[in-house]
């Protein structure tokens, strides 16, 4: 359970991660496998999201932002740890019990070019998760309900019968919205949802997905690399890096009063539209690449290429946990606050 | 191959820019018919000077960077001028443009993976251009490389060279293309997306690296981006493209200022920004227009907040809005004032 301050706990929990940890076996040879070692993709990652709430996921590519959205649905078992989706634990059930839990947590992916089948229509497309659980809507009602999901996210319900190459990215991406949402889930994983589409569309996508959230009393999980779209849907936000996480916090903590040197870098190269702001903003220099996961860095793993790193984080491991430069949870020997999106006065 | 020489600055007068693109249309036959992707493009990079063309995906951004670079499919048909130091390339013998465009102009693509040969070490495809063009023996060749692997700040550039593009990261990458791209010294470099496919904060020493090149080797840059923070913190200039035309063109601080073209402003204040805290993103209703149909008058005019009756009939020209800025809206002086 992560300790954030509760301004934002509006009641009981919808996910619960604790010690989430996925390995993905590195091997080779062809005739007599061996594993060579892991991808520490997920290491020992904690947190909870309550009812309506939209927590943010954010990091680098490789971070294994992704990966904890496919062990959230179910797609990837864990190496250790437990995933609470509304009570219950989805790491030790069965294929049958995954199935029943999924109807709960639902699923929209990046790439709405590649997510949707290109031989199915949309109406089949969109009603297809009725097949998979026919309680939800009888075979008679599909039809309307499909129309009816249609409307919900600003597509007209005669599209039914189109196939998914006569829509634009932005279309698309309501459409997988839709079906999303078919099975009316407390939890959608959002990954990545707007990042392939252009800006004038991304807002309508963002605007649609904040709407629905209300209308139905959603929880999001959003899955982004863009800090300024994470700031602005998500309540909390969890930076992640290299399979750990290294700060969270509030929108505001995150943004305004980072205490992470990485969340600093991270936020202070997100360029802003503004070019009166032009050198005026401090940057926190962020060198090189992120390390290989097969073999992370002894102690704290960013310090590779972190300004701050010294002795000490090569030795001893920084736990996300409030300390006294951080009002919020931070792993940082060196925590201390620091505004980095605002420019100098 | 021989080594061709191009003109030095001055050769032909100082008085032309550097690169001129006036009056630009490109079409392609397609099934739908014809699709007008550029549709009278005009603007001029001088030395030194840093141009940001900004447009959603089909506003014929990307087109216009490859008519400058003459890569365009055979289906494409070009008209217009494009003026290197006054020199039409759409007019010149086959050969000679080659060579100005070998030498003078680069460019540096989105997807670095893709345009590189991955069956050749990076060092070998950069020593390639130092051995066709500069008549280098290939020892000769392969320090050129090594030294333009340094040039771009790839650490440990000795060892590199033998690395193939799959051994490299994706901002790295990124370096090795803008490593080829600069190798012959050109005058003009166009960065069509350079960083779009990579993280923010590779993205950020990517983009410190062009800047700091374009600033020591006093090229002309144009950037040609859909993301308006990028261009925000590094161009001079900026030209706002939609449906093949340039709508808005500015310099940098006045359009974000006070945008002059409904698009524009509409562009900007959908962003959402990591230093302020929104409510409800506005939108821009609808979407670009079908290039093969675009619409009657404005082309912006289904999705814009301004319109009247007369943008759904005439099309508007430029109009000159201030100093060295034009907006193509027949109500730009209430775009300004809202």
């Amino acid at each position: 359970m992560s300790e954030t301050t509760s301004a934002t706990r509006r009641n009981e929990p919808v996910i619960e991660v604790k010690d989430l940890v996925k390995h993905f076996p590195l091997t080779q040879g062809i005739v007599f496998r061996r594993t060579v070692g892991h991808v520490h993709a997920v290491d020992g990652v904690s947190f909870d999201v309550h009812r309506g709430e939209t927590l943010g996921l954010v990091g680098e590519s490789g971070c294994g932002k992704s990966t904890i959205g496919r062990l959230l649905m179910g797609l990837e078992r864990p190496t250790s740890g437990q995933i609470k989706v509304l009570g219950e634990d989805i790491s030790t059930l069965g294929d049958k019990d995954l199935r029943r839990i999924r109807r709960d947590i639902q699923i929209v992916l990046q790439d709405p070019y590649s997510s949707l089948n290109p031989r199915m229509t949309v109406g089949d497309i969109v009603g297809e998760p009725f097949e998979i659980h026919p309680e939800v809507a009888p075979k008679g009602s599909r039809r309307a309900r499909v129309q009816e999901l249609l409307d919900v996210v600003g597509l007209s319900p005669e599209h039914l019968n189109r196939y998914p190459h006569q829509f634009s990215g932005g279309q698309r991406q309501r459409i997988g919205i839709a079906r999303a949402l078919a099975l009316r889930p407390k939890v959608i994983v959002c990954d990545e949802p707007v990042s392939a589409l252009d800006v004038s569309v991304q807002a309508q996508v963002v605007n649609l997905l904040d709407e629905l959230q209300e209308e139905f009393d959603l929880s999001y999980v959003f899955i982004a690399h863009d800090l300024s779209v994470v700031r602005h849907i998500c309540d909390r936000i969890a930076v992640m890096y290299l399979g750990k996480l290294v700060e969270l916090g509030s929108d505001d903590q995150i943004t305004e009063h980072p205490t992470h040197p990485y969340t600093q870098g991270l936020l202070s190269a997100v360029p802003v539209p503004d070019p009166e702001l032009r050198d005026k903003r401090q940057r926190v220099p962020l060198e090189g690449d992120v390390p290989n996961p097969a073999d992370p860095p002894s102690g704290c793993r960013f310090r590779t290429r972190c300004f701050k790193a010294e002795d000490v984080c090569a030795h001893e491991e920084p736990l996300l946990q409030l300390r006294d430069g951080s009002p919020h949870p931070s792993a940082c020997h060196f925590a201390e606050e620091r505004d980095v999106v605002h420019a100098r006065s | 191959m021989s080594t061709q020489t191009v003109p030095e600055t001055g050769e032909l007068g100082t008085a032309d820019p550097l690169l001129a693109v006036d009056d630009l249309h490109v079409q392609f036959r397609s099934r739908d018919g014809l699709v007008h992707a550029v549709n009278g493009v005009s603007f001029t990079v001088n030395a030194g000077e840093t141009l940001g063309v900004i447009g959603e995906s089909g506003s014929g951004k990307s087109v216009t960077s490859q008519a400058i670079m003459g890569i365009l499919p055979p289906t494409a048909s070009v008209t217009g001028e494009i003026r290197y130091r006054g020199e039409d390339l759409l007019k010149l013998p086959e050969q000679r443009r080659r060579a100005i465009r070998a030498e003078s102009v680069a460019i540096v693509f989105q997807d670095a993976l893709s345009s590189l040969n991955p069956v050749f070490t990076v060092g070998f495809q950069i020593a390639e251009l130092f051995r066709k063009h500069r008549g280098m023996s290939r020892s000769e060749a392969k320090q050129e490389a090594v030294r333009m692997l340094d040039l771009v700040r790839i650490p440990n550039a000795k060892e590199r060279v033998r690395s193939f593009p799959h051994e490299f990261s994706g901002g790295m990458r990124q370096r090795v293309m803008i490593a080829m791209a600069l190798a012959l010294d050109p005058d003009v470099l166009i960065a069509d997306e350079p960083t779009t496919a990579l993280d923010v904060t590779i993205q950020a020493q990517v983009m410190d690296l062009l800047r700091d090149l374009q600033a020591e080797r006093d090229m002309g840059l144009i950037l040609i981006t859909h993301d308006m923070g990028v261009v925000a913190d590094v161009c001079d200039e900026i030209a706002v493209m939609y449906a093949g035309r340039v709508v808005e063109r500015a310099p940098v601080r006045d359009i974000y200022a006070t945008p002059a073209h409904p698009y524009t402003r509409a562009l900007l204040r959908s962003i959402p920004r990591v230093d302020r805290k929104g409510s409800a993103l506005d939108v821009i209703e609808g979407l670009p227009p079908n290039l093969a149909r675009i619409p009657q008058g404005c082309s912006f005019h289904p999705r814009c907040p301004f319109v009247q009756e007369r943008c759904r009939l005439d099309e508007p020209p430029l109009y000159q809005v201030g100093y060295g800025r034009d907006s193509a809206c027949h109500y730009w002086e209430e775009v300004v004032d809202a």
